[in-house]
């Protein structure tokens, strides 16, 4: 077999001044930049559903109950194209909407959909990292004379979060994974400029070697940020925290 | 201004192609956990085995696939593998290898997941029982077949079976080989007819119901193996 291998592609004009090294690089940016966004919907949304999935009020608790169901039955893909083609049809302003700059929408839609998809999981880290906590912690506070809410704010969700770093460690690098989903509505990132390099430069193996290889250096990165993390914030007595 | 709906497009006809698509999701998500499991508990126990290039080789394996976005796995044997098989094997231009492309694709790379969950289960299995089995007499490959992976596989069915139902909803996926799966076959209907609201929001109600019956029963499965 022959296969013609040539690295140099990538330092080629592309387009008007571009090479197609700056087309991988601005999908990685993209990349790097719709998993940061999704990741702050996610772990803040994520956050308010664990909690009121371990309070006693039943209501409140079938209702994050109800929420991770329904988001982790249904496949990511489906997810996505309700956000991008249903919700602009059945929302009453979804004519502004649909006005908006095709790109705006298709990153909307990719950050709602990933956002509200990782903070069904990250919900159940959080559960079960507050119900891991010794149930005397909660009691304690109580009986201090904080609120329920001053419990939460200050025992409980402090001392579980410096717990929870390597679950929701691996949720963030499932964040930047699911967010390759995104190319499936037109949004240029990482995955996409893989697959317009192989038309463009007929090179497949470099153009998805280079992609693969960013996408590895994304994961890494992240794993010795939240390794670093988790050193700081590791509570010593632990058996995390060796 | 409220959406007009119609769902007069899931007629008979409709129904019936969707069942083929769903035929299709439900093969490929069979084909992928059988030889996923088998995979995975070949590259387990390479991974807790004393030889270090073995170790090496399973670790590498299943760490390179976990790093890599499921798309890009599909896109990697959709788009790249095939021209080669094309090339060495000097095949037709006309054969349509993508359910090929895509059977092995899905089973590679869930072998990684499922190794890592059967190299956990069987972690968890107190180590006098594979002292206990060699005390005994049996070899060291009797004593995994005999007491450690029934014991282990008791353990871990919940969670295999767990990841089975996601790896059915990642199956949704192939849409990027236009592969005409369940959701693959929803969006080409709704497409023709100009009612892809309708139909993705029925595909997506399917997969809801189907993955919230399985895992209810996941779960009580679970409980009755937990004690």
């Amino acid at each position: 077999m022959s296969y013609h291998w040539h690295w140099g592609v990538f330092l080629e004009q592309a387009a008007r001044n571009r090479t197609y090294l700056d087309w991988l690089c601005s999908g990685a940016w993209i990349t790097l930049a719709l998993g940061l966004v999704s990741w702050t919907i996610a772990l803040g949304l994520g956050t308010v559903l664990g909690v009121l999935r371990t309070l006693p009020s039943r209501f409140w608790s079938g209702l994050a109950v109800g929420y991770v169901d329904l988001f982790r039955s249904v496949p990511l893909l489906v997810q996505l194209f309700i956000w991008y083609f249903v919700l602009p049809e059945l929302l009453p302003h979804g004519d502004t909407i649909k006005q908006l700059p095709p790109w705006l929408q298709q990153a909307g839609a990719a950050v709602l959909c990933l956002g509200t998809f990782t903070a069904a999981r990250v919900c159940e880290q959080v559960r079960s990292g507050i119900a891991a906590l010794p149930r005397d912690l909660e009691n304690a506070g109580l009986a201090l004379g904080l609120t329920r809410a001053e419990t939460y704010r200050h025992v409980l969700l402090p001392v579980s979060f410096r717990l929870l770093v390597p679950p929701l460690t691996s949720e963030l690098l499932n964040v930047f994974k699911n967010s390759a989903v995104a190319s499936t509505i037109g949004l240029l990132d990482l995955a996409a400029q893989g697959r317009q390099l192989l038309d463009y430069t007929a090179q497949p193996y470099e153009s998805f070697i280079a992609v693969t290889l960013l996408y590895l250096a994304i994961n890494v990165a992240v794993m010795l940020l939240m390794r670093w993390v988790e050193q700081r914030w590791r509570i010593p007595g632990y058996i995390g925290g060796k | 201004m409220a959406y007009p709906f119609d769902f007069s497009s899931l007629d008979r006809r409709n129904l019936e192609i969707l069942g083929e698509g769903m035929a299709l999701s439900l093969e490929i998500t069979g084909v992928a956990v059988v030889i996923g499991i088998g995979w995975g508990t070949l590259l387990a126990t390479m991974r807790l085995s004393s030889r270090r290039p073995l170790r090496w080789l399973a670790a590498g394996y299943v760490n390179l696939f976990r790093a890599i976005p499921l798309v890009m796995v599909l896109l990697w044997f959709f788009l790249v593998v095939p021209r080669l098989l094309q090339r060495t094997l000097h095949l037709p231009a006309d054969t349509d290898l993508r359910l090929v492309s895509a059977l092995v694709a899905f089973s590679l790379f869930e072998a990684a997941y499922y190794s890592e969950i059967i190299r956990a289960g069987i972690q968890a299995v107190p180590k006098g029982q594979l002292a206990a089995s060699l005390a005994l007499g049996m070899t060291y490959g009797q004593s995994m077949r005999l007491v450690i992976l029934p014991q282990a596989l008791r353990h871990m069915l919940p969670l295999l079976l767990t990841q089975a139902i996601v790896l059915f909803q990642d199956t949704s996926l192939v849409y990027v080989s236009a592969l005409a799966d369940f959701f693959g076959q929803a969006y080409g209907i709704g497409e023709r007819d100009g009612r892809i609201v309708e139909l993705l929001l029925f595909a997506g109600a399917t997969y809801l119901v189907m993955c919230v019956i399985a895992s209810r029963m996941v779960q009580r499965l679970a409980r009755r193996v937990g004690r």
